[in-house]
């Protein structure tokens, strides 16, 4: 495939990054969507959102994040790489926004989006409850209904967060069809916003959906690419050589890459979840492992079967069991500008001890597998090679399912 | 030639009645048992077949066509199983239309070339595919059209005077209305604002226009009737098939009867009321 003059002019006015993404929903959700649009694009245009999503970054999530040289963790890498080798890495601090992730960055702007149109009723699905967490943060501080859609299975592996959004004053619905995971949590939230389409802001969590959901989404997260450039910059005097994240639906990695698709010595690696092993059929693996089709609002890479019926994800990360993925990075996999690659469980678990014993930060299990490959990357490439990995969520909401996991009871 | 649609419209219309249009899902809950139920639908008083296309992910059903998809598919239903079940019911049936209804992907799956070659030979008369607004006409509507099967559009209560004409542009067959905002089988639709969402529709098109979602018992099916072209019921008689169901969800001797019982009534309250326009 001929590689485009840029990487970062898409969509186009349908929302189609090549082949994938698109506008793949009801008739009775087409008129919300076009409506969105619009008022996504007035908002871009107009100072006064602009300074009001600055300054709710800056003075309630706490930006910039810092970018942090990982010392302790680079070191230990060199020890077992060759004389020479072993980039050094730095972590890119999404964890320290509020409420814990990089999530907060996109449930901003939609928030302040979804005040310009009059909406008071906010619905979001979650897995891991970040993205939960977020939107019960912004509609408790904006005086904002909220209710979240999370499936039943993941209720029960992220109980923390199921109580802070409940504190935060949401209404928590436990979603029993399906799998009982993410995917079946944005089908119920797609059949309430059908229902309640005269109120209900669809805050989406990812960068997936119909459009203008995935580029929206990534514009908002680009502030972390955005700030990593300056800040390399300013540390480094250079860009850095590598970008590394995980990918559920993508929203950390693109909001990361986004900004350095069009630096051709920036090196981008996504990290999808293998969960048991690629062979074994149970991941969550959609570039590596599945095929295009189309879920969700958008054609994308998807687990599925022979008959186009849905395949189950699995992931020990309830953030990254999700079997699809968000429609730009299907087509940044298909014209070869980023590369991903997988880690499995037993991979990920181990990255999350390591980097704690090393660096004194607890990750989520998603940028767990994001760090587990940067154990792998990071020796193949010389000293002065920089690497920067999205730390995009804390640990905290996973203590008791990785506790259960190493056998201790809390 | 006027497509079979075409002429099952005409033909009510000339009752001076509504056309009576029933769904069920392909496959449930087993294939043997919904070939039977599909074969004496018509027989029943169901003037146009509707039907589903079992999905994984069924965005726009409630519980009840949920389920029925993932019983459809537990007993190993395939779009290639549904196409069959076509074949098998038009050896018996030249005249009754068939619209299979659902989702795109397993459409995209299958192939659109090779889908669109295999439903037509197999008997199939329209499509009806929730997740392909007008805006997305290029995947699968106008193939479909080149090809020969009717691409049925659902027009909603969100869709305006300003919208409707490119939801209308690239339909043929019917239009379905659907009259409630939300999900099928949910809340019930009020027959006055149908009535008035139908006159509105029909001041763009000349296409029949059946409604549907929301309709559950005779009495609502003739009160929709007065008003529209066609009446589809799908959740109220996935769910009388539910309910006979023994306690492994397989059918019972009961099954068929169930449904075809509930399908008589609702032709009858169907048949009972005289169209305005005919009298």
């Amino acid at each position: 495939m001929n590689a485009p003059n840029s990487f970062r002019t898409g969509p186009d006015e349908n929302g189609h990054f090549g082949l994938f993404g698109g506008r793949f929903v009801a008739e009775t959700l087409m008129p919300l969507i076009l409506d969105l649009e619009t008022a996504y694009n007035e908002a871009k245009a107009d100072p006064a959102y602009k300074a009001e999503t600055d300054a709710g970054l800056k003075h309630y999530v706490g930006r910039p994040s810092p970018l942090y040289y990982a010392e302790r963790l680079t070191e230990h890498l060199r020890e077992s790489a060759e004389p020479g080798m072993g980039a050094k890495i730095y972590f890119k601090r999404e964890e320290l926004n509020h409420t814990g992730s990089h999530k907060v960055n996109n449930v901003l702007g939609q928030i302040l989006l979804a005040r310009r149109m009059g909406k008071k009723r906010i619905i979001a699905e979650t897995g891991a409850g970040q993205h939960g967490v977020a939107t019960a943060t912004l509609c408790a501080r904006y005086g904002l209904e909220c209710v979240v859609y999370m499936g039943a299975v993941d209720v029960a592996r992220q109980a923390p967060n199921v109580f802070r959004m409940k504190m935060l004053g949401a209404t928590v619905v436990p979603v029993q069809s399906g799998s009982k995971t993410l995917k079946d949590a944005m089908n119920e939230a797609l059949r309430d916003w059908v229902t309640n389409v005269h109120d209900t802001f669809y805050c989406i969590g990812t960068v997936a959906g119909p459009h203008p959901y995935p580029a929206m989404v990534r514009d908002f997260q680009s502030v972390i690419g955005h700030e990593t450039r300056a800040q390399m910059l300013e540390l480094e005097g250079r860009l850095p050589d590598s970008l590394v994240a995980c990918i559920g639906g993508g929203s950390n990695a693109m909001g990361l890459f986004h900004p350095f698709l069009d630096d051709p010595s920036v090196k981008i690696f996504g990290v999808e979840a293998a969960g048991h092993g690629i062979p074994s059929g149970e991941h969550a693996a959609s570039l590596t492992g599945g095929r295009p089709g189309v879920l969700h609002g958008n054609r994308t890479y998807l687990l599925m079967d022979d008959d186009g019926q849905i395949a189950e994800a699995h992931s020990i990360s309830a953030g990254l069991d999700y079997p699809g993925i968000g429609p730009e990075h299907s087509w940044l996999h298909d014209v070869g500008r980023a590369t991903y690659i997988s880690a499995t469980d037993q991979e990920a678990l181990a990255a999350f001890q390591l980097v704690a014993k090393l660096e004194g930060i607890i990750p989520a299990l998603e940028p767990a597998h994001a760090l587990a490959k940067v154990t792998e990357l990071a020796p193949s490439f010389p000293e002065h090679h920089l690497m920067v990995v999205n730390l995009s969520g804390r640990g905290d909401k996973d203590i008791p399912q990785v506790a259960e996991i190493l056998g201790t009871r809390l | 030639m006027s497509t079979r649609l075409e002429a099952r419209f005409r033909d009510c219309a000339a009752q001076g009645r509504a056309a009576l249009v029933t769904f069920i899902t392909a496959g449930d809950p087993d294939f043997d048992t919904s070939l039977s139920l599909l074969k004496a639908l018509p027989a029943a008083g169901s003037d146009v077949i509707e039907l589903g296309v079992p999905f994984t992910d069924p965005m726009a059903d409630g519980p009840a066509i949920q389920a029925a998809g993932l019983r459809a598919l537990k007993a190993g239903q395939t779009l290639k199983k549904t196409l069959a079940m076509v074949r098998a019911f038009r050896e018996g049936d030249a005249t009754t239309p068939i619209v299979l209804m659902g989702y795109y992907n397993p459409i995209y799956i299958y192939g659109v070339d090779r889908f669109l070659v295999d439903a037509l030979t197999a008997g199939v008369d329209g499509l009806i595919v929730v997740d392909l607004p007008p805006e997305e006409d290029e995947e699968l509507c106008l193939p479909a059209l080149r090809a020969g099967l009717d691409f049925i559009r659902l027009a909603t209560p969100t869709t305006d005077d300003k919208r409707l004409p490119a939801v209308l542009a690239n339909t043929a067959g019917f239009v379905y209305y659907v009259s409630i905002t939300g999900i099928t089988g949910a809340a019930t639709a009020d027959p006055q604002a149908v009535g008035q969402a139908v006159a509105r529709i029909k001041r763009h098109t000349g296409l029949p226009v059946a409604v549907g979602f929301g309709v559950k018992t005779p009495e609502q099916a003739a009160a929709i009737a007065a008003g529209a072209d066609g009446v589809v019921v799908g959740s109220a008689l996935i769910d009388a098939l539910r309910g006979t169901l023994d306690a492994e969800g397989h059918a019972t001797p009961a099954t068929v009867p169930a449904v075809t019982g509930l399908v008589g009534a609702l032709a009858e309250a169907v048949r009972g009321v005289r169209r305005q326009a005919a009298e």
